[in-house]
């Protein structure tokens, strides 16, 4: 298979398995957990607290006082990567193209010098996470190979995105092509990585947040 | 597969449910929670990082009730969970982890690792692998209607020097009451102070109280353990005495857990919501003054703060009403750094302090609230727990720390404007 025939299955066929391996992931996932279920709590709430989880799902977003000055790297290496993703996977214009070409909606897009100065920032980020990890007693404690391995999903996107961007590497074609996989890989693999969260984390801090606002807790 | 384990193991998979599967699959083992446990904080052994003490809780929900973690076990590719693994974590689910639920505020994902720990200990329980102390303090529940094994005639006597000192009756199974009191182990042993306290503030205020003959233990051991079946005894003990008195509202004392089993535990244990109010005294005490029913005079002029107990405040959403009580009476009052919903836990909760293998664990912790008493610069403490106060109480002593320890109960008693006026 050539460059360009890579190229051409990434933005065809590739692009379709990915997005089905997504659809369907997120399907069974969800089934998975909501499937267990969970009792009524019979006890009284202290107080009506509308919302709560919603809010907990917002305001989780921010970091809890103190916390960043003890994790400085993971709180703010964390911020500036998931922003960075964000901004480039939204407002670089040849994205917004392609999700123009997907779904017809469009919207302003940033500055390609602008989005590449934020996707270099990001990758600084993830580099920095790594080595967090892999220094950080705790972290290289907890860590395993599913750690690594979302890492690397998330880095690999990112990292060959930049290196088409700048042409840095002799067959842009071939790189290009290796950017839209790995993408790909990573949305495929989404529902079944660490990942995931980036999904799960909505229910995970509703129900904190609703657990707690029945007690008046604002978490 | 011993029974046992399988019983344990079982226990396990029948505590997971969508919030725990949310959790676990949320996780990023960023390791922020670490820093909010004062296990790992005051240790720095990152063993006691609180979603590493769930992974054997983790690994049963992957490989039971996710289709890729059957795969992988079903080829050889996970790692069963083994009762050797789980006697193994009996220390960190048990010694180090008071279910404070701290870590829950501050995870980035929003896990509650303490939710968890709750669960993890049913199947740890089940399994065989509890600690010795709190199993034997379990045992006495049953067999004896307390944990201590204090007894009702334990309580007859402290109810003779109650009258004796303080001069009025203490009202016993009055059917009709408007309130019916419990108490925890520590208060009828170490405390006998809180007994009079509730009497002297309940007569202020004119208001109707009793105590049961049949229910006069606070204090569940079942929560502390992670047994349901023994949790859900002792909360229909105290649920049966006060719907057969017929009382409008049962008082949680001073006993973090206690609040926790019967206010937020117990309807769920039982199956129904009760026939009666649940209220913890500091709410009790905080209503009745707000509504003019007792009055307050006097000041405690030392400098003095306030120890938020976990069970009360962050899992129990009351921190405002000892403030409001406190604030009036302590013109030199002083908040602790972190203190409300982010306080630190006095290392005792969730059933460690009656497990003694935890006790230089404990008192290690405690370092983190020696270092918060001595930054407040006071000699005086008030809590509204008996069991943090005895655990703070132990702790002071180990390190050689002169500082005063009282409960909000008899603070208020000791400033009720009723007795003043006599």
């Amino acid at each position: 298979m050539s460059a360009n025939e890579l190229l051409i299955w990434a933005r065809g066929s590739g692009f379709n398995l990915a997005l089905a391996l997504l659809v369907v992931g997120l399907l069974l996932r969800g089934f998975e957990i909501f499937s267990l279920g969970r009792k009524t709590d019979l006890a009284p709430a202290r107080a009506r607290s509308p919302g709560s989880g919603w809010k907990t799902v917002f305001s989780r977003t921010l970091p809890p006082l103190g916390l960043v000055a003890r994790s400085p790297t993971t709180y703010l290496g964390g911020y500036v990567f998931h922003v960075s993703l964000f901004l480039v996977i939204f407002f670089y214009p040849p994205h917004i193209a392609f999700l123009h070409a997907l779904t017809g909606a469009t919207w302003p897009a940033l500055a390609t010098p602008v989005v590449d100065g934020i996707a270099a920032m990001g990758l600084a980020a993830l580099v920095a996470l790594l080595v967090s990890r892999i220094g950080n007693p705790v972290k290289r404690f907890l860590s395993g190979f599913a750690d690594y391995l979302a890492w690397t999903l998330a880095f690999l996107p990112m990292l060959t995105g930049y290196l088409a961007y700048h042409h840095l590497t002799p067959d842009y074609s071939l790189t290009l092509g290796l950017h839209i996989l790995s993408a790909e890989l990573m949305l495929a693999l989404l529902p079944f990585t660490r990942l995931f969260h980036a999904v799960s984390l909505i229910a995970a801090r509703w129900y904190t947040g609703e657990n707690f606002g029945r007690k008046g807790v604002a978490t | 597969m011993s029974a046992s384990f399988e019983k344990g193991y079982r226990a396990l998979m029948e505590a997971l449910d969508t919030p725990a599967a949310a959790f676990f699959s949320s996780c990023v083992n960023c390791g922020l929670c670490a820093e909010a446990c004062l296990f790992y904080t005051e240790t720095g052994e990152a063993k006691y990082t609180p979603i590493h003490k769930l992974e054997p809780l983790r690994r049963v929900w992957w490989q039971e009730y996710t289709v890729l973690g059957r795969l992988a076990r079903m080829f050889g590719l996970a790692k069963p969970v083994t009762d050797e693994e789980l006697e193994a974590w009996s220390p960190l689910v048990y010694d180090a982890c008071t279910m404070c639920g701290r870590c829950a505020m501050v995870c980035p994902v929003g896990v509650d690792p303490g939710y968890l720990i709750r669960k993890m200990r049913e199947g740890m329980a089940a399994a065989g692998h509890a600690p010795q102390g709190i199993v034997e303090a379990a045992s006495r529940s049953i067999t004896m209607g307390s944990p201590a094994g204090v007894k009702w005639v334990t309580v007859e006597a402290q109810i003779r020097r109650v009258e004796k000192q303080f001069g009025f009756t203490v009202p016993v199974d009055q059917a009709g009451s408007d309130y019916l009191a419990l108490m925890s182990s520590w208060e009828i042993l170490n405390f006998p102070e809180y007994l009079g306290a509730v009497g002297r503030i309940l007569n202020a205020a004119h208001a109707t109280w009793t105590l049961a003959s049949e229910a006069y233990e606070a204090t569940n051991s079942g929560i502390q353990i992670g047994v349901s079946d023994l949790a859900r005894e002792l909360v229909q003990r105290i649920v049966t005495a006060a719907e057969k008195l017929k009382v409008r509202c049962v008082i949680s004392p001073e006993c973090g857990h206690a609040y926790t089993a019967l206010r937020w535990e117990g309807p769920n244990l039982i199956g129904r919501p009760y026939g009666f109010e649940v209220r913890h005294i500091l709410e009790v005490m905080d209503a009745l003054k707000r509504t003019g029913r007792i009055r307050l005079t006097g000041t405690l002029p030392q400098p003095l703060s306030y120890h938020d107990p976990c069970q009360i405040s962050r899992k129990g959403g009351v921190f405002e009403a000892p403030r409001r009580l406190l604030r009036d009476l302590a013109p030199e009052f002083r908040e602790m750094e972190d203190s409300g919903t982010m306080n630190w836990c006095c290392g005792g909760g969730g059933g460690v302090s009656a497990n003694e293998r935890a006790e230089p664990l404990r008192y290690k912790v405690f370092q983190k609230k020696r270092r918060q008493i001595e930054a407040a610069g006071v000699k005086t403490v008030v809590t509204s727990c008996a069991n943090c106060r005895v655990v703070m109480e132990e702790a002071l002593e180990h390190y050689g720390m002169d500082i005063e320890l009282l409960g909000v109960t008899e603070v208020v008693a000791e400033h009720l404007a009723e007795e003043a006026k006599k």
